[in-house]
């Protein structure tokens, strides 16, 4: 613990670099999965095509995309960026086959009835199918945030400042504190963000809320009344 | 492109073929250790998560577990164990080992949990021991989602094997790591291709054996699945129905 109370800037400093690589990408990737999702769920070519192509961006491992990905866009190597991009690409690849699925788990009915009252397709997504299918997108973005939190410390290894550094700077130096200290930062901080996400899921879906209050008050109540 | 063509001339440069570091070896060395640590994994995860999945007990603290070495990163243990046990191969098989373990745990236990109560208990209803519903039943219809988690596995075990050369002199991330040192561009961008390359190529052949592994009778009565259907059950309609995956 001397080394944590010696080093409280440092920390605060790499914090601090460890949100502004990590929480863009995951703003960004449920921005830019929520089309393509749609896009994957309406077609049955694009779902194909967008899924395989999220599933193999998925696999390509993160040292060599961040090294990668300055030949392919100009980004330089050690910048912000460069780590933002490669975090997002990961994160809409994760977010693209929940948004389609969690789309595809609206009730049938509830859209036929939707368009049956008039809705068109644009006020059908908005009002309808997004909001419903809010649970399952949250659940994901909530895998995202904890992930991106993660792969954004492997930065560390090309120079990029994160909570990663803490790991590199420690191993080479031989500071077991140092590297124990990252570790515990990034979980906590992505406990923080993934509370930040459940705070704000709450905030956007309160009748998933009455619904699981209706559902435990049920639960409670339903061996008193089936006891003849 | 300039610089792709560096690297491509990198890759198909004679040089880059001989002696200890040579290409090949490099390939070797990272199929290998991906190979052994997804073997060492498999033999602790597989028969914990078959108990779990055949006696329904233990799953809340497998799946606390797991979420938490999830959430540890990669980078972190493979720093820590290094400390520990020193410069080698030592603490990347030690580390990457703990995280190859939860994908699989939760393959072999999420795949019994998806099989359909009505073939187990009809299993059981035949006269088939516990032995044989482990074997004959349980076993062959939670494959495809074992191999899922092996395959989850296998991708996190490549990609964190590169990141292993930091802490040992072994396997393709060895050439993104000198070439990170020597500013040699093509170098790192050759070996960062050949990485992406061989978890494209493990990614492939996993997804071939999980369709595979399919048993038959599975793959032949799964029903196409409905879109204009409705998701939930409804009242009067046999659940058998709604349900498209058994």
């Amino acid at each position: 613990m001397t080394w944590v109370w010696a080093n409280l800037d440092l920390i605060w400093d790499r914090t601090l670099d460890h949100l502004i690589l990590s929480v863009p990408p995951i703003i960004l990737s449920f921005v830019i999965a929520l089309p393509l999702g749609w896009l994957a769920n309406r077609f049955r070519f694009s779902r194909g095509a967008i899924l395989t192509a999220s599933g193999l961006l998925y696999a390509i491992p993160s040292f060599p995309m961040f090294i990668v990905l300055p030949a392919l866009v100009g980004t330089t190597l050690r910048s912000p960026l460069n780590l933002v991009i490669a975090l997002t690409i990961y994160g809409v690849a994760l977010m693209v086959r929940v948004v389609a699925d969690g789309l595809a788990s609206v009730d049938a009915d509830v859209q036929r009835s939707a368009v049956a009252i008039g809705f068109s397709a644009w006020t059908n997504f908005w009002q309808v199918e997004l909001p419903l299918s809010g649970p399952v997108l949250l659940a994901g973005l909530r895998v995202v945030a904890v992930s991106t939190v993660s792969l954004a410390t492997v930065g560390a290894v090309i120079g990029a400042q994160s909570l990663g550094s803490l790991f590199t700077d420690g191993f080479q130096r031989g500071i077991q504190a140092e590297i124990i200290t990252g570790i515990v930062a990034t979980v906590l901080l992505a406990l923080l963000l993934d509370g930040a996400l459940v705070a704000a899921g709450r905030l956007a879906l309160p009748w998933t809320r009455v619904r699981k209050a209706v559902k435990a008050d049920a639960r409670l109540r339903l061996p008193v009344e089936v006891t003849p | 492109m300039n610089i792709f063509a560096d690297a491509l001339g990198w890759i198909l440069d004679p040089a880059n073929y001989a002696g200890p570091g040579a290409i090949p070896v490099r390939v070797l060395e990272h199929l290998g250790f991906t190979f052994l640590t997804l073997v060492v994994a498999s033999a602790i995860a597989i028969p914990f998560g078959f108990a779990i999945g055949h006696t329904g007990r233990g799953r809340g603290l497998a799946v606390a577990t797991s979420g938490g070495l999830r959430a540890i990163p990669t980078l972190g243990l493979l720093t820590l164990v290094a400390l520990w046990v020193g410069i080698g191969l030592g603490a990347p098989y030690v580390a990457l080992t703990v995280l190859a373990i939860p994908p699989i745990l939760a393959g072999a236990y999420a795949g019994f949990e998806a099989i359909d109560r009505g073939a187990i208990d009809a299993a059981r209803a035949v006269g088939m021991s516990e032995a044989q519903v482990l074997t004959q039943v349980e076993i062959p219809l939670g494959l495809p989602l074992l191999i899922g988690g092996l395959r989850s596995a296998a991708l996190q075990v490549v990609a964190t094997a590169t990141l292993a050369a930091y802490v040992a002199d072994f396997g393709l991330g060895r050439y993104l790591f000198s070439g990170l040192k020597t500013r040699d561009y093509a170098e790192m961008l050759g070996g960062s291709i050949l990485v992406i390359l061989l978890a494209l190529a493990l990614e492939a052949v996993f997804a071939t054996i999980q369709r595979v592994v399919v048993p038959r009778g599975v793959a032949t009565t799964r029903l196409p699945v409905d879109r204009a259907r409705s998701a939930r059950p409804r009242p009067g309609m046999e659940p058998a129905i709604t349900k498209g995956n058994p």
